[in-house]
């Protein structure tokens, strides 16, 4: 009976076509927009004092009592007693908790989208164990409204990444979580690609019976089958050549050379050691374990290796590989100095509720006497996901320049009451709980009269 | 001070034949009942059985004192409609039993519709998911089968690591789900259930076109005194299970419900209770497109019975029933109706009210002490009674945990508890 999270969605996919990293190098006159390009433009806005709140900065500070300044998109100060600019609008905050926009690193958002049909299903190209070129962002659709109810949750940015079903399931994309009816104009701008890798389960199950991978020692062969046939296209690249078009090692070559971020759902400890051994023979660098429920057996290696862990606060027992699942797992790998925990959703209803997934965590830790302030947790869902991402010099924490993505919370924001009341993006107001006009609703609800 | 309660707690564990005796004094006692909340209250144990609840109880028989030191105590929750002890592992087939899934012929009607499955003979409760549910505060659950139109019977669990249900219970399953075995169409899914019940009341075996003996006569045992668990989310689709339920005379709740706020009324007027998961706020398919938020606090605002399930993942996380019911009072549920939505209403749709699901005179001792609002997340349970005997909050994944808190050592962690 239970709709079990079997999870073929998977983790992250990344998303940065060279194209765009190369920008620089390219320098193509302004006519010419690169293909599969941003073409976010953030909504302006006059400038917004956020007064007297407890702000939590993401940075593992908390400031009682203090101020948001936010200006032309971008933070402008965070403390007290700021000066409201010119033509400033002014929010009296009192009582309320201000954080960074929440940031899912593993989402299925626009892949898999409500309504789950069978025409809808863009998740996984479950073709071929390696799928290294295709790209999630080309399966978003942007009228799913799981967009806008993770939005009523505080997020505003999240990584869509194919599903696990393949090895190399193919790149993600970063979005900005705005209305829009291209992908393109949601686009995180100039925000890496990442690769969604799978271990385990997923794919023997899929592919045993389908030529292979049949075993996790085929999944093995799989991979580095993969990476050895993108080694040549990579050395050419390498050498200023320009090596004969291939998509899928175009994105393999861009994992090895770090453009793209790596993301690998690996639920086993020792699969894990395994996906670490293979990035040393290829020479890539894995930024975090996707599910990863065994991660706290690990978690010494993994700060070690300075690998992030994204992860369920409570998931488990639905496949074997998750049977080990423990509700402190995020502590656990936290508490490792330089330990990086994220707390990720991988569904459309975990991430309109991030906060209490933390918030669980945190209350399952203090069992054990391990006690976790909200200046800290709130990292697990903001700077840490930001930092994995690669775009933690943009967003992710309350920090002078940095992109106004700001939630209000109406208080402590680990708890079942919390509520995100007010949503700031870029500084634009785009969503508001107590104003029907700021809450965006996608197309395909428009005229359904079972509507609420 | 919560360090102090499990002391106290294990201490009357160690009691041994008292074990089933306890006074649980000064504590916040949300009965989920007529009492309402009564602050700095004891209960009253004996025999694994609730004998006086109120202030100041002479403590008679000389019961174990357990401290509550204010804390909040409820009666053990209701863990959802699951498979808890009918599936270890999800995606493991030969792990699990909870649907009957037997080849069907040429028609595939008389193999889909056997009322005489019955669940609960798979039920096992040494499965580790009891223990992991106990820790989440849980102490009873619903079990579920599916699979078919009429799929059957599951039953009310106590998760005391008992084999027999407190009662069984009948499903039926309506929807998208069960097109295949039903022509592909919906109006066939409420033709043959008609049908079959028809069937079921001929005074003598006649052709068996739809139903078996056996079946025929589990129908009409099951539509003599129990309530159907009707597995249904789309508001036509409700409504049509209202009318079949006057039609053939039987009582019903609904399961899922993602639409049921939209007949609120007629569910109140018609006595039936919703099952629904309050987190459910997305048109996930086209049977809930009016999915919403609000569908608790709707129906509970027009009088209907609204209990809580966990429609995603229902039985290794039988424990987030717990944050589910929070959900539907943060978006607008009174409290107190959130508890009961976990405890005495479920108790009562099932049928089991007169054992479980309040704190009252009489009921078996099934208890929880609490940290915090048991509504909250950022709350866990902190000492656990079944039948008055206190039952250690430990899991297979608290013994995990408590394995990798500890630093390695010389030897393996193998060798570690």
């Amino acid at each position: 009976m239970s709709k079990t999270p079997l999870c073929l969605a998977m983790a992250f996919a990344l998303c940065a076509t060279p194209v765009q990293a190369k920008k620089s190098k390219a320098a193509p006159e302004a006519a010419k927009p690169a293909p599969y390009a941003s073409t976010y433009r953030p909504i302006t806005s006059p400038p917004v004092l956020l007064r007297n709140a407890t702000v939590l900065t993401g940075t593992g500070e908390r400031l009682d009592d203090a101020d948001v300044l936010m200006q032309d998109g971008k933070i402008q100060a965070v403390g007290k007693n700021l000066a409201a600019p010119q033509g400033a609008l002014s929010v009296d905050a009192t009582g309320k908790w201000i954080t960074p926009g929440i940031i899912d690193t593993h989402s299925h958002l626009g892949v898999y989208p409500s309504p789950g049909i069978d025409s809808t299903g863009d998740g996984n190209e479950m073709t071929s164990p390696v799928t290294a070129e295709v790209w999630a962002e080309h399966s978003v659709w942007p009228q799913d409204a799981g967009f806008a109810k993770a939005l009523a949750g505080g997020v505003t940015s999240l990584q869509i990444l194919p599903g696990s079903a393949n090895l190399i399931g193919g790149r993600s994309v970063i979005l900005k979580n705005v209305a829009a009816t291209t992908v393109q104009d949601m686009k995180f701008p100039d925000a890496p690609h990442g690769i969604k890798m799978a271990c385990g389960e997923n794919p023997k199950r899929v592919y045993g019976n389908k030529g292979g991978p049949a075993t996790r020692m085929g999944n093995m062969a799989g991979f580095r089958e993969a990476f050895q046939n993108a080694e040549g296209y990579r050395r050419q690249l390498d050498r200023g050549e320009t090596p004969e078009p291939n998509l899928r090692n175009e994105t393999l070559a861009g994992v090895m050379r770090g453009d793209i971020t790596v993301n690998i759902h690996c639920y086993r400890a020792d699969e894990m050691a395994q996906m670490i051994d293979l990035s040393r023979e290829f020479g890539f660098k894995i930024a975090s374990f996707h599910h990863a429920v065994e991660a706290y057996k690990v978690a010494d290696l993994l700060a070690r290796e300075n690998i992030c862990g994204a992860l369920w606060a409570d998931w488990w027992g639905f496949k074997l590989e998750a049977y080990d699942g423990i509700e402190e797992n995020i502590a656990l790998v936290d508490r490792v100095p330089g330990g990086c925990a994220i707390v990720h959703s991988d569904s459309s209803e975990g991430i309109q509720r991030l906060n209490q997934e933390a918030a669980k965590v945190i209350a399952s830790s203090k069992r054990v006497n391990i006690d976790i302030t909200p200046e800290h947790a709130i990292r697990w869902l903001t700077s840490n996901a930001a930092k994995a991402l690669r775009i933690d010099d943009r967003t992710g924490s309350l920090q002078a320049g940095k992109m106004a993505d700001v939630v209000v919370w109406n208080g402590m924001p680990f708890s079942t009451y919390a509520k995100a009341e007010k949503v700031y993006i870029d500084g634009a107001l785009l969503y508001d709980r107590g104003n029907r006009a700021l809450q965006p609703r996608v197309d395909f609800i428009l005229g359904q009269e079972g509507q609420p | 001070m919560s360090r102090r309660i499990l002391f106290l707690g294990l201490m009357a564990f160690a009691f041994g034949a008292q074990a089933q005796n306890v006074l649980i004094r000064n504590a916040t006692v949300h009965t989920a009942g007529a009492q309402g909340t009564l602050q700095n209250a004891d209960v009253l144990v004996q025999g694994g059985i609730i004998r006086a609840v109120g202030r100041n109880l002479a403590n008679t028989g000389n019961a174990p004192v357990v401290d509550a030191g204010g804390k909040p105590l409820t009666p053990g929750l209701f863990g959802g409609i699951t498979d808890i002890g009918l599936e270890e592992i999800s995606a493991e087939d030969s792990t699990v039993d909870a649907d009957l899934n037997l080849k069907t012929g040429e028609s595939g009607l008389i193999e889909t519709l056997r009322p005489e499955f019955d669940a609960t003979r798979a039920y096992n409760p040494r499965s580790t998911l009891l223990a992991v549910a106990r820790v989440g505060g849980m102490s009873f659950t619903a079990l579920n089968t599916g699979g078919s139109l009429l799929p059957g019977q599951g039953g009310v669990m106590r998760l005391d690591g008992g084999y027999e249900p407190l009662r069984r219970t009948p499903f039926i399953r309506i929807g998208s789900s069960q097109l295949n075995e039903s022509g592909s169409s919906r109006a066939a899914q409420f033709m043959l259930l008609e049908q079959a019940f028809a069937e079921a009341k001929l005074p003598v075996a006649g052709d068996p076109r739809l139903l078996t003996a056996a079946g025929r006569n589990a129908l009409n045992a099951a539509a003599l005194g129990k309530r159907f668990l009707v597995t249904v989310n789309r508001e036509a689709d409700i409504r049509q299970a209202l009318k079949l339920s006057s039609k053939t005379g039987i009582r019903i709740a609904i399961v899922g419900g993602a639409e049921a706020w939209r007949l609120s009324d007629e569910l109140a007027a018609a006595k039936v209770p919703v099952f629904l998961d309050a987190m459910d706020n997305l048109p996930g398919s086209f049977e809930q497109i009016g999915a919403s938020e609000e569908n608790a606090v709707r129906l509970h605002r027009a009088g209907v019975s609204v209990s809580f399930i966990n429609g995603n993942d229902s039985s290794h996380n039988a424990r987030k029933v717990r944050q589910i019911a929070g959900v539907a009072v943060a978006n607008g549920l009174p409290w107190e109706a959130g508890l009961a939505g976990i405890t005495s209403a479920p108790a009562k749709a099932l049928g089991v009210d007169s054992k479980i699901g309040s704190i009252k005179v009489g009921k078996t001792a099934d208890l929880v002490l609490w940290t915090g609002d048991p509504l909250d997340v950022a709350s866990t349970a902190s000492v656990m009674w079944l039948a008055g005997k206190n039952t250690p909050l430990v899991s297979r994944q608290t013994l995990l945990r408590d394995r990798y808190l500890a630093p390695e050592g010389p030897l393996p962690r193998a060798y570690k508890p």
